[in-house]
């Protein structure tokens, strides 16, 4: 089927990157008000469907080569990793650690391991959604 | 406003069984969607509709709202998320070997001796 | 080691993780999920011995207080429970390596049933009843993927029923805790316990308690809630099913007798006695299903529901001998429904059909295969001194003490209607002129009888040997009959 899609391309290319940008912020903007790994995830699921629907399946994983079976595993193993790091300090599971460090630019920063959680949860909500994805429109 | 989600929770339901109960296998699930949500927005009212306190304690605060029922639901959202996304995919498996979303026709009870 | 109640549970999940990195390679596959079952089946192992000598163990993760953060709580029940469960997935993913076929050893089969196991033992182990729904809904997700592996035809339908019954029940769960609740205010097992006895049992609670067997009744298959059982358990490969049948309703009964032995103790006459009838009607219907059917895998499911049955009315007495017998029948059953559904995988793969009347004389070409079915039938029937048998006696010990004379004497006699249902298959197919087989390489057979024998043997030293399992099975049950012991080790802060 052939159809005339430029309008719907080209600003694809546009606002792939602004919704993108706008996931990272929600990302890290979760550390204290509303947002986090889920919703983040969700939205760069978002951009990359986005893409989908204006360009075919082959020119997406060409733009985008990764194996998203292989994301959502490193996402698990983050995840995982993060929480099961409590063992080795004997501390109950999950429980984690932060402290306030000050940074070059960013000035008196706290960092949390939570982050690391959260990129995990970021990495498996992507991988999995997209292999879904794929794995219906694979067909057609 | 708890009588008013009563009856919304209510008509969710009430679609959500009729959905359920017809034939076709699209409709089915956007009935258990339909389902999940009317569960999601029961834990938010049987948590106790607290107003517009933001669910944060700290010193001197005295109204605020309990933020467990939102956690249960953020919970419940994403594992019915990804229950509908499996199913979906399910379907349309289901549908491109059977040629058929009617249920009807998927009984597949005569193959039993 | 204060983290040792979760270690059977991350143990397979990571091992998941990291299979799901080499999905093409079927050696490393195979080797990494044996090594991850066996270190996963240590730790439980080093779990059971240590709660048997310091008592019931709790952790709350990310170090909240204990009725505000996730309460994760071995006790002997849920540790016997874990054991057992590895212990099966052991058995059954060894014997995957011939049975599976790598179709779909390359496709998620092992990260799949990692997940399930994962699943399994968090719901076993879980003190938070909105945790134990998450952890329903990873053992859920990961069999809707072993079910529907290979997509063959009849997969493929079944699924889909068994996806839109789980996702009801599910959302039930979620409207079951929604209405806990608003009525108790906490998720804490231990927590909520203390809350029902604080305001007695009012009749909400009794209408939960009922909601509750009917969301668990889903995932366990009790009358009349099993309807979508024999189906759906038919599709899927012999592996999956030996996995499904072993574990699966056994966590709806696991979360039953969890939830009628903490929560709902105060309305006995009410809760317990409606549970009492459904246990015995889903014995009764278990019985009719298992002598109506030809066919092999029909058969055997249907005694997972007689099972379940059995083991429910068993918990229903909440006396000692009834709940300590429902523990000896419920790790039993899981022995011994393993070593039955890969025996009948067996009996499958040599004579190509699982229909019973086209089978016969196996007994000539296959003797080993024969008495090895024939030990796990009286097993599973209930004759001393194989493993059925003291379960079953401790259980109707339990009702006459109770004065459930009638519900005894159906349990026994259903013990009979056993017996005869799994003899038939040994009849029609052991006994009889031989029919002509399907070639059938030799060597797949033979790997596939090793983890099935050694199964058998175990059920046959856990009947011999009870005598040793005697002060487990006690301090399960002291934990079930009295609460308290729960309830301080969650809240001993």
């Amino acid at each position: 089927m052939k159809t005339n899609d430029v309008i719907l391309q080209t600003t694809t290319k546009v606002v792939f990157f602004i919704i993108f940008l706008f996931s990272i912020h929600i990302f890290f903007a979760g550390h204290y008000t509303p947002g986090g790994g889920f919703v983040g995830g969700l939205l760069t699921t978002g951009a990359i469907v986005l893409l989908l629907l204006a360009f075919d399946l082959k020119t997406v994983q060409k733009a985008l080569p990764f194996n998203f079976t292989i994301m959502t595993a490193i996402g698990l193993l983050l995840a995982l990793g993060t929480a099961a790091g409590a063992i080795f300090f004997n501390v109950p599971f999950f429980t984690h650690a932060f402290d306030y460090f000050t940074l070059p630019l960013f000035g008196e920063t706290s960092l949390h391991t939570a982050i690391i959680f959260d990129a995990g949860v970021f990495l498996v909500v992507v991988g999995s959604a997209i292999t879904i994805i794929q794995s219906i429109g694979g067909d057609s | 406003m708890e009588l008013v989600m009563a009856i919304l929770i209510g008509v969710l339901f009430t679609a959500a069984v009729y959905l359920i109960l017809s034939r076709s296998l699209l409709k089915i699930i956007i009935g258990t969607g339909l389902l999940s949500h009317g569960a999601h927005l029961l834990i938010l009212t049987m948590g106790g509709l607290g107003g517009l306190a933001p669910p944060v304690i700290s010193e001197g605060v005295t109204d605020f709202a309990d933020p467990l029922p939102q956690a249960l639901i953020l919970t419940a959202i994403v594992i019915s998320f990804g229950v509908t996304a499996f199913m979906l995919v399910m379907a349309y498996r289901a549908y491109a070997v059977h040629k058929t979303d009617d249920m009807n026709q998927l009984k597949g009870n005569d193959e039993h001796d | 080691m204060i983290n040792l109640p979760l270690l059977p549970i991350i143990l397979p999940f990571l091992f998941a993780i990291l299979l799901l990195f080499f999905k093409e390679n079927v050696r490393i596959q195979r080797a990494l999920s044996l090594v991850g079952v066996i270190i996963s089946l240590i730790a439980s192992f080093f779990l059971l011995v240590t709660v048997k000598s310091e008592g019931v163990l709790a952790v709350t993760l990310g170090s909240w207080p204990a009725p505000f953060g996730i309460s994760m709580v071995s006790d002997m029940f849920s540790a016997l429970l874990v054991t057992t469960t590895l212990l099966i997935t052991l058995f059954v993913v060894v014997y995957s390596f011939t049975a599976i076929g790598e179709e779909r050893e390359k496709f998620f089969y092992y990260p799949a049933i990692l997940f399930m196991v994962t699943g399994v033992n968090g719901a076993f182990t879980t003190g938070d009843i909105f945790n134990m729904f998450v952890f329903f809904e990873v053992l859920l997700i990961a069999s809707y993927l072993l079910i529907v592996l290979g997509g063959e035809k009849k997969q493929l339908r079944e699924s889909i029923k068994y996806i839109l019954v789980n996702v009801v029940s599910s959302a039930l769960f979620v409207i079951t805790v929604a209405y806990l609740y608003s009525v108790v205010g906490t998720l804490n097992m231990a927590d909520i316990s203390v809350k029902i006895a604080e305001i007695g049992q009012p009749g909400i609670i009794t209408v939960i308690a009922v909601l509750m067997l009917i969301v668990f009744g889903v995932k366990g298959a009790i009358f009349p809630l099993y309807f979508w059982l024999p189906g759906s358990y038919s599709a899927p490969p012999v592996p999956v099913l030996a996995l499904f049948g072993a574990l699966l309703t056994k966590v709806g009964v696991y979360a039953i007798m969890r939830t009628y032995t903490l929560f709902f103790v105060h309305n006995v006459g009410v809760t317990h006695e409606i549970l009492m009838v459904v246990s015995i009607l889903t014995v009764i219907v278990g019985c009719i299903g298992a002598l109506a059917y030809f066919d092999l895998k029909q058969i055997i499911i249907y005694n997972i529901v007689i099972a379940v049955g059995v083991i429910l009315f068993g918990a229903a007495q909440m006396n000692e001998a009834g709940i300590s017998g429902a523990i000896f029948y419920l790790v039993h059953d899981m022995l011994i429904k393993g070593a039955l559904f890969l025996l009948i995988g067996i009996i499958i793969y040599v004579t190509g059909t699982s229909n019973l009347r086209k089978m016969g004389g196996l007994m000539k070409t296959h003797a080993p295969l024969g008495w090895f079915y024939l030990i796990a039938a009286f097993g599973l029937a209930g004759i001393p001194p194989l493993s059925g048998f003291i379960g079953k006696m401790l259980i109707t010990q339990g009702a006459f003490q109770t004065g459930n004379v009638l519900g005894s004497i159906i349990i026994l006699a259903s013990s009979l209607i056993v017996l005869l249902s799994v003899i038939r298959i040994f009849i029609y197919a052991f006994w009889g002129e031989p029919v002509e087989l399907p070639k059938t390489k030799r060597k797949p057979y033979a790997r596939m009888m090793l983890p099935t024998i050694v199964l058998v043997v175990l059920s046959v030293l856990y009947g011999v040997g009870t005598e040793w399992l005697i002060p487990y099975v006690t301090d399960a049950t002291d934990v079930l009959l009295q609460p308290s012991i729960y309830i301080d080790a969650v809240l001993k802060e």
